[in-house]
């Protein structure tokens, strides 16, 4: 018979209806998968007891892909067919990929859609496709040991990740058959396997050294919402880096020269990896290094001589960390709870050293490599309906703010960044000619003020406005975005109920170095992006009087005006137009005062005419 | 007659209830539902009711409300391993039929 798992009370559910969920860690190095059973969330390890999946895909002519650990083994003999790292490529367009290019072997065919292809002998495929081979290891895992289908999983991403390349993660688990309940930010994930969601606030650091790379993520939870406040890293910095100071100090040691060859180097960096491993429960360590003529070299490593070693790097992610926290705002005293996530923060002397800056002991119960995809399982766990309703469900935030181009390519903010997901927001706008039909709506991200400091994500048109005048159509702009982060647009016209609408599905994206710069422009530019928001608000205010002024001229300016009021007139219209073409706002503001103010008999005039023809024919009691 | 849990069986709901830091005990019962009649029902209890049947066996606590225990008295808990898939199986010597999975059954 099918075998139960123990239900909260009165979350016991019909045969064949068990609501499955997995949370997936899908990393650069390795992918998890976590699931909870009978209250308690763990990985699962496959059927030779391995919990870690490494993420690498090897493609094979006439035959299905390998994924994991026997794909590594042909990363070796076969790297232009063996895909790693495929996390580094994911939402990613051509141009950026060049940018990597030194360090990935493989050969790029640019797709149609600006978006890399990888050329296999299997064919060409897309770095989602490669995803996809992982996550369906993992869905096959996962469901063999839960002993049904999957509803749904969370899948965690790096706090950094855009909407490109959360969107190619979400594709990825749809190629593989997996529904995705929602993304994760894994700093977020980390922090929810310790239980943290559950305190009512505080700030959060979340230090994450991995094999190759660092990350440092502040949130800050508030009312049971995660916000990112910063994020900061390195992604060539992790354990590798200790590994490599180790050998080096072997080969200084044992006199090994520079000229030592491929195997000697792979094996030195294996003693290094032992020995680093070693020390974490050991004191000292012997080492047996053989040499290339045969002999052996023997030593011995002591766990402060390791530290002496490693102490360079541990200060780089230090410093890294300091940088990060002023970004965030916030002081060391503020942190109240530190999270160690990665293989690397097993080392004593990193978590010593963790604990020293911040302060106070880190979290480090549960077993660094496998915490992001615990957390991910507890989050998918409550998503699939298996907890009560007042567990709390908590949220992310939208790392930039999503606006809208106005006149004079201008920014205007619909929803701020750090708002909490699913967000909808809604502005109004208008028309700014008469008789207008059409308005071109265009939707870009970022901090700053002008449209061309911020990043494009969409165009579209809303056509079919009836005609009106000028300002009477009220066109209202939604902004929606969903769970995962994913943004839809929405205009209508209230009046006619014409609209359109888009989903925002960027062709690629951001790195997490790009929206720091992003960030960190927008407060550089502060002053500068405020004097440049007048410039272009008074530019279009001048144009819009120097329209209606004109328009109002070739109707009826022969009837009101004098000779001498029309020269007036003309010659605070031509200032105007010269200080439109000038920088200061201050002097367009002036011009236009000029102009209004010659023409305000004028506008008195007409205003005065226009009543009378409308009260023609009317009585006083009509208006009361 | 009574509920009993192999060895395994305890182990896993001992440390499954440490884990989870709070309940009285496991609540074993059915559910009139299921593609041929019946459902189990296995979850953890927070409260004993006045009407539950209480069993203990190597330390846990077994809570069978009086309608469930017809169908399942004498049913031993057993915790097995099938490939990857681990979880709780009802030995139930009162089933007469049970569909494919077992997941339901006909006394």
């Amino acid at each position: 018979m099918a075998l139960l798992q123990i239900a909260e009370p009165g979350q016991s559910t019909a045969p064949h209806q068990h609501r499955l969920a997995a949370g997936i860690d899908l990393g650069t190095t390795n992918s998890l998968v976590a699931t909870v059973r009978s209250g308690v969330a763990d990985t699962l390890p496959d059927d030779a007891g391995r919990h870690l999946l490494p993420s690498v895909v090897q493609y094979r002519a006439g035959a299905e892909p390998r994924v994991g650990r026997e794909a590594l083994a042909g990363a070796v003999r076969d790297p232009l067919n063996t895909i790693a790292s495929v996390k580094r490529l994911m939402g990613r367009g051509v141009a950026d990929v060049k940018t990597l290019g030194d360090q990935l072997p493989y050969a790029f065919v640019a797709g149609d859609s600006g978006m890399p292809r990888l050329h296999t002998v299997a064919g060409d495929v897309s770095p989602v496709e490669v995803s996809a081979e992982i996550l369906k290891a993992l869905k096959a895992r996962a469901e063999a040991s839960l002993g049904g289908d999957l509803v749904g999983v969370v899948i965690t991403v790096p706090a950094y990740f855009d909407d490109a390349q959360r969107q190619a993660t979400k594709d990825a688990a749809t190629l593989a058959g997996l529904n995705v309940l929602r993304l994760l930010n894994e700093p977020t994930a980390a922090a929810v396997a310790y239980g943290l969601d559950r305190s009512a606030e505080g700030v959060i650091a979340v230090y994450d050294l991995g094999g190759g790379t660092f990350d440092i993520s502040i949130l800050r939870l508030q009312q049971g919402v995660f916000a990112v406040l910063a994020t900061g890293g390195d992604t060539a910095l992790g354990g590798d880096d200790m590994d490599r100071a180790v050998a080096r100090w072997i080969m200084e040691q044992a006199g090994i020269g520079e000229d030592a060859d491929h195997a000697q180097m792979r094996r030195l960096m294996r003693d290094a990896c032992a020995a680093k491993e070693a020390l974490t429960g050991a004191d000292l360590v012997p080492l047996d290094v053989e040499l290339m003529d045969g002999s052996h070299w023997q030593g011995e490593l002591s766990r402060a001589q390791f530290d002496a070693l490693v102490a360079p790097l541990l200060r780089k992610t230090l410093n890294t960390c300091r940088r990060t926290l002023r970004d965030s705002g916030v002081e060391i005293a503020d942190v109240s709870e530190v999270v160690m996530v990665g293989g690397s923060t097993r080392v004593p002397c990193v978590r010593a050293a963790v604990a020293d800056f911040f302060g106070r002991a880190p979290h480090v119960e549960i077993d660094p490599d496998r915490v992001v995809a615990v957390g991910a399982a507890i989050q998918a766990d409550i998503l699939a309906g298996n907890k009560p309703e007042d567990e709390m469900l908590l949220l992310d935030v939208i790392p930039l703010s999503l606006g809208i181009e106005t006149m004079g390519g201008l920014v205007e903010k619909i929803i701020p960044r750090n708002t909490t997901i699913p967000v909808a927001r809604a502005q109004e706008f208008t028309t700014f000619k008469d008789g207008q039909s059409a308005m071109a709506l265009h939707v870009v991200q970022g901090e700053r003020e002008l449209v061309s400091d911020c990043r494009s994500l969409a165009r579209f048109e809303l056509r079919g406005i009836p005609p009106m005048v000028a300002g009477a159509a009220r066109i209202r702009v939604t902004y929606q975005v969903d769970a995962d982060g994913m943004l839809s647009v929405t205009a209508r016209e209230q009046g006619s109920g014409v609209q359109s609408r888009i989903e925002v599905k960027p062709s690629y994206g951001l790195t997490d170095t790009e929206i720091e710069t992003m960030l960190k422009a927008s407060m550089d530019h502060a002053s500068e992006d405020m004097e440049a928001r007048r410039l272009r608000e008074q530019q279009v205010e001048a144009d819009r009087v120097l329209e209606a002024l004109q328009a109002a001229l070739v109707k009826d300016g022969e009837h009101f005006l004098e000779a001498a009021e029309r020269a007036a007139i003309d010659a605070a219209t031509q200032a105007l137009v010269a200080a439109r073409q000038g920088t200061d706002h201050r002097a367009i503001k002036r011009a236009i005062e000029a102009v209004e103010k010659a023409s305000a008999d004028y506008v008195e005039r007409r205003m005065n005419a226009n009543i009378q023809r409308m009260m023609a024919g009317h009585e006083v009691k009509d208006f009361e | 007659m009574a509920i009993t849990l192999t060895e395994a069986a305890a182990n896993r709901v001992k440390t499954f209830m440490e884990s989870r830091g709070k309940g009285v005990g496991l609540r074993l019962g059915v559910r009139t539902t299921g593609c041929s009649g019946m459902a189990y029902v296995l979850e953890f209890a927070d409260e004993i009711a006045d009407t539950d049947h209480v069993f203990e066996d190597q330390g846990v606590k077994v809570l069978v409300d009086p309608k469930s225990l017809v169908y399942i008295d004498g049913t031993e808990l057993d915790f097995a391993r099938e490939g990857l898939n681990e979880g709780f199986k009802f030995n139930n010597p009162n089933v007469k039929d049970e569909c494919g999975c077992g997941e339901s059954f006909n006394v």
